[in-house]
């Protein structure tokens, strides 16, 4: 890339002044080759095999989106989020078209497969007047598949280089380093190039330019201009152009459906879907719940956590503060800021969120998300919902406090409350569902049954009275599904290692702060005049004894204390089922509260909160007066 | 189908006014997506505009694009393809997409 790209760049901030410079525009230095293409492109692999291994993943500023950075020859090389278009409709999109927007150079990743979805965006990046190369990935897949594509008609529509690739066997890469030397600008469509030479006029950058045009508020706001309202008359030019030359370019003699077509099909249809999900569920209890939460759990919680690392601290606090003292109460007591909050931090949720990070990824990459999105699609829309929160619920059974921040993914505030007030309300988190499960177990199928029974009834409640309450409607679901594939191993762990870091980084705080504000609340008397208010409710309504009060509120403290606390009870079956729906209904645990507020607003947090405290007592006593 | 087509009439009037796909809406045999049967070849006549149009554009589906309805699950959520392609479409908003059922011979 010839210097002059960034001084050019440079030259043009200049006469933009009332603009505030983005993130990637403070980096100068090094000129940025971009990697860009439709989601499940191979973009990663084609980024691996370019940078090596000197690669950093941070995230975008302002939002939860990976921004990964890498070195190729002189270049900074960025992965960008996978997008269908280089507009501004979520944040990948921003993040991604930011990125593009800066590009000195941009390698666009097409799946030989998907020529007609992919080429959409290869003309729109061409019509933004960037250099690119094009790499057509999977041209295994395209043999396999009988399909005939000829590479250099196609390259010669467009006008730019193409590479025909097979990123996972690494084919074709040696031609990619001379390819990026040839990057060059494609054909434009000549209906676009006397509105694009009046805006450019306007806003100085030839890709800007054409954003504006296909009416992007933010870029437009960025010039303190308006958007303008072309955008459907551009895009089906272009689509016509793409379906032009794909039919030119490419010839499909392909008639045999292929078994994975045909498992994804399966995943789709309830009769076959939904025996589907019983024995993934069943594979990711073993994996998450049996593995993870017994095994693993054991051995980090109470080997580690419990037995040398607590001992250890508190041996030396206790060096500077005497153990008597109110301090060391808080930093190395019962609910230390200190002892337990690590314990629990990183000897509990720590194994317990990786596991369910893999196990998403896992459904993610292989293809099987989407399709089970789309199966539920239908009955989450009577809750207010569309298939997509099937994520977050799911993530729920993990870490409540995790899959809270996962709401974020959701389309509408109306959805993001809905799905948040479920979580909190009736999804029990795996270190709950561990002890629930054994508890269950001894109380008898009578009480499994009515236990299920009830939560479900809770939930579906919940989602119906919202929906109606909550003005608005469930977002529609629109969803590309990829085609079922076997996941890549370092994807996977990649975008486990990335999320469970970033979940760490968000949350940990929150359990800090929690920690301290129980261990304020004890230490002040507090905790245990909360405690001595519920005796009554507990004995007389909900006819359990005393002692279920404590439970109920170390449950404040970590959901799974709480059903703990029962373990050593004399209960009945029946007031084991009394007392396990309560404690799955009654308010979530102190982190997520806080994450909830944080990302719900104080209002709206507090709401739910002290709707679970209503419902979790007023459903375990209705519940208490039935079967006791 | 025959229900579909009653209950949208009052649409079919609108789409006949707005939409370029009149010689189809002649031939009554409009239906809203989300009564195609599975298996069926469609010809799309029209999309709620906004986000959903662009959207629909950038995989490939258009107004007049032949699309083959892939599955139909209970409730209305269809799935179609084009090509490779495989998109999931809510029902709510199936309800809002009208496609001709293509007879074989027009194939």
């Amino acid at each position: 890339m010839e210097p002059g790209a960034t001084s050019r760049q440079l030259r043009h901030l200049d006469k933009h002044k009332h603009r505030e410079l983005t993130f990637l525009e403070r980096d100068f230095e090094r000129p940025k080759l971009v990697l860009a293409g439709n989601p499940n492109v191979g973009k990663s692999l084609i980024f691996n095999a370019l940078s090596g291994m000197n690669v950093e993943v941070s995230n975008y500023p302002g939002t939860t989106v990976e921004l990964i950075k890498g070195r190729f020859n002189a270049f900074d090389v960025y992965d960008t989020p996978g997008v269908y278009g280089v507009s501004s409709f979520n944040d990948e999109e921003c993040v991604a078209r930011d990125i593009i927007l800066e590009a000195d150079c941009i390698i666009n990743v097409v799946d030989a497969t998907h020529l007609e979805r992919d080429l959409f965006l290869t003309q729109q990046l061409i019509d933004m007047g960037k250099k690119i190369v094009v790499v057509l990935n999977f041209m295994d897949e395209v043999k396999k598949q009988n399909i005939q594509i000829d590479v250099a008609v196609l390259a010669e529509f467009l006008g730019v280089e193409v590479v025909p690739v097979i990123a996972v066997k690494r084919t074709g890469f040696d031609r990619l380093s001379a390819a990026i030397e040839m990057a060059q600008e494609g054909i434009q469509r000549e209906e676009l190039h006397s509105s694009l030479h009046a805006m450019l006029r306007v806003v100085g950058s030839q890709a800007e330019a054409l954003l504006v045009l296909e009416g992007d508020e933010i870029v437009a706001s960025r010039h303190g201009i308006r958007p303008s309202v072309l955008r459907d008359e551009i895009y089906i030019s272009r689509r016509n152009r793409v379906n032009y030359v794909v039919n030119t370019v490419c010839r499909d003699d392909s008639t045999h459906v292929r078994f994975s077509e045909r498992i994804g099909r399966w995943a789709l249809k309830p009769a076959t879907g939904i025996p589907m999900l019983i024995l993934f569920l069943y594979c990711a209890y073993l994996f998450v719940g049996k593995f993870t939460a017994q095994t693993v759990v054991n051995f980090t919680e109470k080997e580690i956590g419990v037995n040398v690392w607590e001992p250890w601290i508190r041996g030396l606090i206790t060096n500077f503060l005497p153990s008597t003292s109110w301090w060391s109460a808080l930093l190395v007591g019962e609910f230390g800021v200190i002892s337990m909050t690590t314990t629990y931090l990183l000897f509990l949720l720590l194994p317990l969120v990786l596991a369910f990070y893999i196990t998403l990824a896992l459904m993610e990459d292989s293809g099987y998300l989407p399709r089970l999105a789309t199966m539920v699609d239908r009955s989450f829309s009577g809750i207010g919902l569309n298939g997509r929160a099937v994520i977050p619920l799911i993530l729920g059974f993990g870490c409540v406090t995790s899959a809270t921040i996962t709401t974020r993914l959701l389309s509408t505030e109306r959805e993001k409350t809905i799905a948040t007030a479920i979580l909190q309300f009736v999804i029990p988190c795996s270190a709950q569902i561990a002890v629930i499960a054994a508890l269950l177990a001894g109380a008898g199928v009578k009480a499994m049954i009515i236990y299920g029974v009830v939560i479900v009834t809770v939930l579906l409640v919940l989602g119906k009275l919202l929906n109606v309450v909550l003005k608005g409607e469930s977002s529609p679901l629109l969803l590309d599904l990829p085609p079922m594939r076997l996941p890549r191993i370092d994807n996977v762990l990649r975008k486990t290692f990335f999320r469970t870091y970033q979940f760490m980084k968000e949350a940990s705080g929150w359990f800090f702060i929690g920690a301290l504000s129980v261990g304020v609340a004890q230490l002040t008397g507090f905790l245990g005049m909360l405690e001595r208010a519920l005796v009554p409710v507990v004995t007389n309504w909900m006819q359990l004894p005393a002692g279920a009060a404590t439970a109920f509120i170390m449950g404040v403290v970590r959901r799974d204390f709480g059903a703990a606390g029962l373990y050593h009870m004399a209960l009945t079956p029946m007031q084991i089922t009394v007392a396990l729906i309560t404690i799955t209904l009654f308010v979530p645990c102190i982190a997520s509260l806080m994450v909830m507020m944080k990302e719900r607003g104080f209002r709206e947090g507090f709401v739910i909160w002290i709707g679970t405290w209503i419902a979790a007592f007023a459903v375990g006593g209705i519940v208490s007066q039935l079967i006791i | 189908m025959m229900i579909a087509n009653v209950r949208e009439e009052g649409d079919l009037k609108g789409m006949q006014a707005t939409q370029p796909t009149a010689e189809a809406a002649r031939r009554k045999n409009i239906i809203s997506l989300n009564y195609s049967p599975t298996g069926e070849w469609l010809r799309i006549c029209s999309i709620p505009g906004g986000l959903t149009f662009t959207q629909f554009i950038r995989f490939g589906i258009s107004e007049g694009e032949r699309i083959l309805c892939l599955e139909r699950l209970p409730g209305g959520t269809i799935v179609v393809q084009k090509n490779r392609q495989q998109i999931a479409i809510g029902h709510n908003l199936a309800k809002q997409i009208f496609v001709v059922v293509i007879e074989a011979q027009e194939e």
